[in-house]
């Protein structure tokens, strides 16, 4: 029984708790590059770097509010700093939309166009997030790390294995709830919402019926820019703010959106989940949990691992070809890109 | 248009002037990339050694050596070419100092400095594989070859009492160098190694690394990565998951943002890093403090050197061509001769001028052996309340 147990608090601590707590972050940033493929029907390759920027403007107010005295308690400050941190983000999405995005919009550029627009914007983001705060590595996370700690855990239950929960992988979770609620209610219930949602079925359908385009495109950005400040902020607090890194976490973003069919906000979140789960799971070694659940004498020589940890991008990749081939729209039924 | 074109004759007639007097020398580091966070200090220390060269007036007559920067991104190979390929042909440079990162060091001394006759010292590149290019002896390092490093610390494992351990190296040209040759020596001296996984650097999440390193087990986790990359978010998953609490680190995890982020909970974690004592080390410090460079950055030290020995051996040829600095960079580096300190570049200027000998000691101790690099002093550390603790110098 003792051995059961260890296998699967070994299993919850090194597969479990990290790849929710993963798929949480790449959920709620494939949500917000959903939004704007839906509303504004192009693919935002700047995504990654605007995460970054609101994650850095959330940065600087938190060492403001550091510097103040202002704390609360056990929860980061970065929570209250996050409001300064989506301003800003929100500020640089409208003044990019503006400036470049509104002149294609008007010339009703194809798609692609808006693509490449969006590759010149993701280099000016991260050009302006190096200039401000510099290419180094940020730590900006305060108040109590873990929930429970391996040590504590071991002594606590008498297991062999500890399992660690990290406060930032919770609070990670549950700021991702409340944001899909918050997200679902708005998109269902509010005339904004639904007007929104028209605009995606059918922009001249949607236009006919007296919905102000500008005002859409407007709610769009505000949107995106403050999932992905908070995804940013999020991913900042577990792990630390460097921005080299953001741009890197564009493309497991990428993958779960289209995994779940893009410009579906279910399918996003679906789509996050299952690339966290798939790298963890198909490259971790089953060793150790095997030689609990083995009878004497019968635990594996070998890692028993299925792949090797090099290949753990291959699979979601994998996964994102197999799914584009057999099924577009990915899925849960989201847009043929 | 019109103006645009008599300002670009005019700037190139006034180029063409200043030429006499003037040297360019490359500076090729990633100041975009991985490595983006280290880079600054090392141009900048470079740029402090050329500088003190120029600023003296010894050189040839009151030749200026101007340095010029490109980016060798440490990671992409193309892109490191091409970069060094501008140098080369439109900025004429003399000689190169860098590259920084394997990888694109290899890539660039193949395809445009042993083409092209000019001399490149590398501060940092480290791969044993760099030993056995085949480079004309046009390619120098002040950094010691990873095959020497590899060996350092598998002694420093094996007398700790560690006799299994999982290894996790960045998936690079210096990672997988120095986890090989590390694994040769620690299971010559009978260490069981569990587990050899890469890691690759800046991605976002090391769940999946630490939880293979963990199941395959070991009293220590030897991490062969970087400080700024995944190196540090390797240490920091596996320290949350409790999979390890003792690492063993190679020199590119030796930084003190590492002891910011975690020093608490990396107490009794070893490693090793190339190391300088003594005078030179402490007058580097001194030198770079005064110009505003923070010397106890990664590879600052080397940089310093690389610049300085291209410098003096310009002297030496007693002109600023590419053939000179081939020709004479051995000389200036070893002995005999006159020992040279940094901050005293002037003098050693001096000296060579009046056909004397130096022999550069520098802010690393150098003194270059076989291929042209490093032999290497290491430092044996231990992390002890926070702070790297020195055992002994290997």
């Amino acid at each position: 029984m003792t051995d059961v147990l260890n296998a699967l608090v070994l299993f919850a601590n090194f597969v479990l708790v990290p790849g929710v707590a993963y798929g949480a972050q790449l959920a709620l940033g494939a949500l917000g590059l959903t939004m704007i493929y839906a509303v504004l029907r192009f693919t935002n390759i700047a995504y990654g770097d605007t995460m970054a920027f609101g994650a850095m403007c959330t940065v600087f107010a938190t060492w403001w509010l550091q510097a103040a005295g202002i704390t609360i308690g056990p929860l980061p400050t970065a929570l209250l700093a996050l409001p300064a941190g989506i301003v800003g983000a929100v500020l640089l999405c409208l003044l990019f939309d503006r400036t470049v995005y509104r002149f294609y919009r008007r010339q009703k550029a194809p798609p692609v166009v808006f693509l490449i627009a969006s590759i010149g914007v993701m280099f000016m983001t991260n050009g302006l997030v190096r200039l401000i705060i510099g290419p180094d590595d940020r730590r900006f996370a305060d108040g109590g790390r873990f929930i429970v700690q391996a040590r504590e855990f071991k002594e606590m239950t008498g297991l062999a294995e500890g399992l660690a929960v990290r406060s930032t992988q919770a609070l990670t979770l549950a700021v991702a709830v409340v944001v899909v609620i918050a997200l679902f209610w708005f998109l269902n219930r509010t005339r904004m919402g639904k007007a929104m949602r028209a605009y995606s079925d059918n922009e001249d359908l949607a236009l006919l019926s007296g919905i102000n385009p500008d005002r859409v495109v407007f709610w769009a950005w505000v949107i995106a820019a403050g999932l992905a400040t908070v995804a940013g902020v999020l991913y900042g607090l577990d792990k630390s703010f460097k921005p080299f890194t953001y741009f890197q976490l564009l493309l497991p973003i990428f993958a779960a959106a289209i995994v779940g069919g893009i410009g579906n906000p279910v399918g996003a979140i679906a789509g996050g989940f299952l690339i966290a789960f798939s790298e963890v799971t198909v490259t971790y070694a089953y060793k150790r949990f095997l030689s609990y659940l083995a009878p004497d004498g019968w635990a594996p020589d070998g890692l028993v691992q299925l792949l090797s940890t090099d290949y753990k991008f291959a699979v979601s990749f994998v996964i994102l070809v197999v799914v584009l081939l057999f099924r577009p729209t990915g899925l849960f039924r989201g847009r043929v890109i | 248009m019109r103006k645009f074109l008599l300002a670009s004759a005019a700037s190139a007639l006034v180029g063409t002037g200043a030429l006499a007097q003037e040297a360019n020398i490359g500076i090729i580091f990633g100041f975009t990339g991985p490595i983006e966070s280290l880079t600054p200090n090392m141009a900048a220390s470079a740029e402090l050694a050329l500088k003190e060269v120029s600023d003296s007036g010894k050189l040839l007559d009151g030749l200026t050596l101007t340095p010029v920067r490109a980016d060798s991104t440490c990671v992409d190979s193309a892109a490191a070419t091409a970069a060094a390929e501008r140098l080369v042909t439109s900025d004429n440079v003399v000689a190169i100092v860098g590259a920084d990162c394997s990888g694109v060091t290899t890539a660039v001394a193949n395809n445009v400095a042993v083409p092209n006759g000019v001399v490149m010292v590398s501060p940092s590149a480290t791969s044993p594989a760099l030993s056995s290019i085949d480079d004309n002896d046009l390619f120098f390092r002040v950094a010691p070859s990873d095959a020497r490093q590899g060996e350092v610390l598998a002694n420093i494992v094996k007398d700790n009492g560690h006799d299994e351990v999982a290894v996790t190296y960045t998936n690079n040209d210096y990672g997988k160098g120095l986890s090989d040759s590390f694994i040769q020596n620690y299971e010559a001296l009978g260490g069981t190694v569990t587990i050899n996984a890469a890691h690759e650097d800046g991605k976002g999440d090391y769940s999946a690394e630490v939880g293979a390193l963990a199941s395959a087990g070991g009293s220590a986790l030897v991490v062969l990565g970087y400080a700024d990359q995944g190196g540090v978010g390797v240490v920091r998953a596996a320290l949350d998951t409790g999979a390890f609490d003792t690492f063993a680190f190679g020199d590119g995890m030796f930084a003190d943002t590492l002891l910011d982020a975690l020093g608490d909970s990396l107490e009794g974690s070893i490693g090793s890093v190339p190391w300088s004592e003594g005078e030179g080390a402490d007058t580097f410090a001194e030198v770079a403090e005064a110009a505003g460079v923070d010397p106890s950055s990664t590879f600052t030290r080397e940089s310093y050197d690389s610049a300085a020995l291209i410098a003096l051996a310009i002297q030496k040829g007693g002109e600023a061509s590419r053939e000179a600095v081939a020709a004479n960079l051995l000389d200036v580096a070893n002995e005999p001769g006159e020992k040279i300190m940094p901050g005293e570049l002037a003098k050693a200027l001096e000296i060579l001028a009046e056909g004397g000998d130096v022999d550069y000691v520098g802010a690393t101790n150098v003194e270059l052996i076989g291929p042209g690099e490093a032999a290497g002093t290491y430092r044996d550390y231990v992390i002890e309340g926070g702070e790297y603790k020195t055992v002994q110098f290997r």
